[in-house]
């Protein structure tokens, strides 16, 4: 860019600059000093002295953090709620659009797909005192779970409950929604494929494996590698209303660490780096997940 | 149509399974919804008593509703919660659009570098900490700002904007350039109201959204007089304190453990159900937010 472009372009768009303003300010306010504010995880941080004033630790937080007791188990649970999240609830949205595809009735199907739809609109307050209710020592769902031979009592104050809790409840709530891009995909197919198929003696069952599913194993690997993107980052809201101090060997995850170190007990600089880690960990799968994409698909998210 | 010729016996069993699971599906959803509303109405006593699921009320009574609506907290969470999504909204939307536009424009030298500018913090972040303690540093700490102000500017809604506008054909603007129209009449007069899909889409999740959310309500404000309907109702539910709602019912007050189930299931019952007797008749809008989000800007 040369000065006078710079000028043309100054004198022509000078308003487009000034409409965009504000936009600008907001994003440097609440997204770039935040992550200037990085620079507070390698100090001995106080809010009195400031950025500036406190003292300089270096990696004295990183380092009490990877060696501290908690650094392995908070791993171990962001990644297993993650990890089971994606082997459990990533197919169910592609099986319940396949099924429900295969319904003809189309009120039904219609009712069907609006009501999949509900347990999405319901805040995740609300689902969390559900599940509070229901899985309590003489909830609904504690006295089925009884009935089939499962543990009895207070489910949320067990341990070994809680992912399962977690998954499941996850499940309920994004079924229905998650299966729209699929719906949408298998809405797409071209109905002569079914058609030409048929006549060349394919059954409903060939058909699906034949046209069906390779139509849509496009979307699915890009939800897939978009799911892999963000599989470090749990459903913060949802542990942070559900777990527990008798369920923390299984439920604190790291941003719930960093919410009870960071604004419960004012330990800024260490509870910064152990958000850094954080995100630089989201980074890595985001990055990751993008070179797969680059491969396999020739979408890329960035 | 296909498949009608074609109904083989193995096939009937199949549609049959199929048609019943899906609705034992839809059942599994509406469930703990029937049991809510069917529990509110119910009488105190006997919902004390009873450990299962609901599909239908014992006995009937509106003492829960009389309770929560003979309160303050409630009608003032409601207020403030639709005053958050008012004022929230118009913010956001303005400022959305305003991004928005600028970046849609094709002669613009710096575009590319505002879009990266803009596109950086969708990857990486400073965390939790550093956000709160910048909001708290700016005076928004116990202020209904910290509630609108923070998340005024969703990037991601501005690149999905920008992508409507770009389709937008130039050869409107030319003309109404022609005529000495500004950027401003531009943008509210022509190029706004032919991106109104797309704006309907951004303002509906941004409304479901603000009123479900309340952590960044819990963790900026204290007083009371300010808090969103959803952290009354985490005080309810999560923190299992109805006090605050049964102690101006001096009958109640007296049977608080009684009520307290009733008050719970009441509340659920009042700030969930606007969203879901709406959601079904804007369902074509969130069907659409979807697919766009799905796609890259």
């Amino acid at each position: 860019m040369r000065i006078p472009e710079i000028r043309k372009d100054w004198k022509a768009n000078w308003v487009l600059y000034a409409m965009i303003l504000p936009v600008l300010v907001f994003v440097f306010l609440f997204n770039y000093i935040p992550m200037a504010g990085i620079l507070m995880s390698f100090e001995r941080f106080s809010p009195k002295l400031g950025v500036f004033g406190s003292q300089w630790i270096w990696f004295q937080n990183f380092k009490d953090f990877f060696t501290s007791y908690y650094f392995g188990r908070l791993l171990r649970n962001t990644f297993l709620l993650s990890f089971y999240d994606l082997v459990f609830a990533f197919p169910i949205p592609i099986a319940f659009a396949l099924l429900l595809n295969e319904v003809r009735n189309k009120p039904f199907k219609k009712a069907v797909q609006t009501i999949s739809y509900m347990p999405f609109f319901i805040s995740m307050v609300v689902v969390a005192g559900l599940l509070i209710d229901f899985l309590s020592s003489t909830g609904g769902l504690t006295a089925i779970i009884g009935k089939l031979g499962g543990p009895t009592g207070n489910l949320l104050g067990m341990p070994g409950a809680f992912r399962p809790i977690y998954v499941l409840s996850n499940i309920w709530q994004g079924f229905g929604f998650g299966s729209i891009i699929y719906m949408a995909a298998l809405t797409g197919i071209d109905e002569q494929l079914y058609e030409a198929a048929e006549i060349d003696g394919a059954g409903r069952w060939k058909q699906t494996l034949h046209i069906t599913l390779p139509s849509l194993a496009n979307t699915v690997v890009i939800m897939l590698i978009l799911r892999m993107g963000s599989l470090m980052s749990v459903s913060f809201e949802k542990v942070l209303l559900l777990y527990s101090q008798s369920t923390y060997s299984t439920a604190d995850v790291i941003s719930t660490f960093v919410y009870r170190k960071g604004l419960l007990e004012a330990n800024y600089g260490y509870s910064t780096a152990v958000g850094l880690f954080n995100s630089l960990l989201n980074l890595g799968f985001l990055v990751g997940a993008n070179a797969l994409s680059r491969k396999f698909s020739s979408t890329s998210l960035f | 149509m296909r498949h009608l010729h074609r109904s083989s016996p193995s096939r009937k069993v199949f549609v049959f399974f199929n048609t019943l699971f899906m609705a034992a599906l839809a059942f599994l959803c509406l469930a703990p919804v029937i049991h809510v509303v069917s529990a509110s109405f119910s009488d105190p006593t006997r919902l004390f008593a009873n450990t299962g699921i609901l599909l239908y009320p014992l006995g009937f009574t509106l003492k829960g509703y009389e309770i929560i609506f003979g309160n303050d907290s409630l009608l003032n969470g409601y207020l403030n919660t639709i005053y958050y999504i008012v004022a929230g909204g118009l913010l956001s939307t303005t400022l959305t659009m305003l991004g928005a536009y600028v970046l849609s424009r094709k002669k613009v030298l710096w575009a590319n570098k505002l879009m990266l500018f803009l596109m950086l913090p969708m990857l990486f972040g400073g965390g939790l900490i550093p956000f709160y303690l910048v909001v708290t540093a700016l005076g928004m700490y116990d202020t209904r700002w910290a509630v609108i102000v923070p998340g005024a500017v969703q990037i991601f809604n501005v690149i999905i904007l920008r992508t409507a506008l770009r389709e937008i054909p130039d050869s409107l603007e030319e003309s109404a350039k022609m005529d000495g129209a500004g950027h401003l009449t531009i943008m509210t007069r022509i190029v706004m109201p032919l991106a109104k899909p797309t704006l309907a889409v951004i303002i509906l999740f941004f409304a479901v959204n603000m009123w479900n959310s309340w952590f960044q309500a819990a963790i900026f404000i204290r007083t009371r007089s300010m808090f969103p309907l959803q952290l009354i109702l985490r005080e309810i539910l999560v923190q299992n304190d109805a006090s605050a709602m049964i102690k101006n019912s001096v009958d109640a007050a007296t049977k608080a453990d009684l009520y307290k189930p009733l008050v719970k299931y009441a509340t659920i019952v009042a700030t969930t159900m606007p969203v879901l007797f709406f959601y079904p008749f804007a369902q074509k809008y969130f069907v659409t937010g979807v697919m766009l989000g799905s796609l890259k800007g």
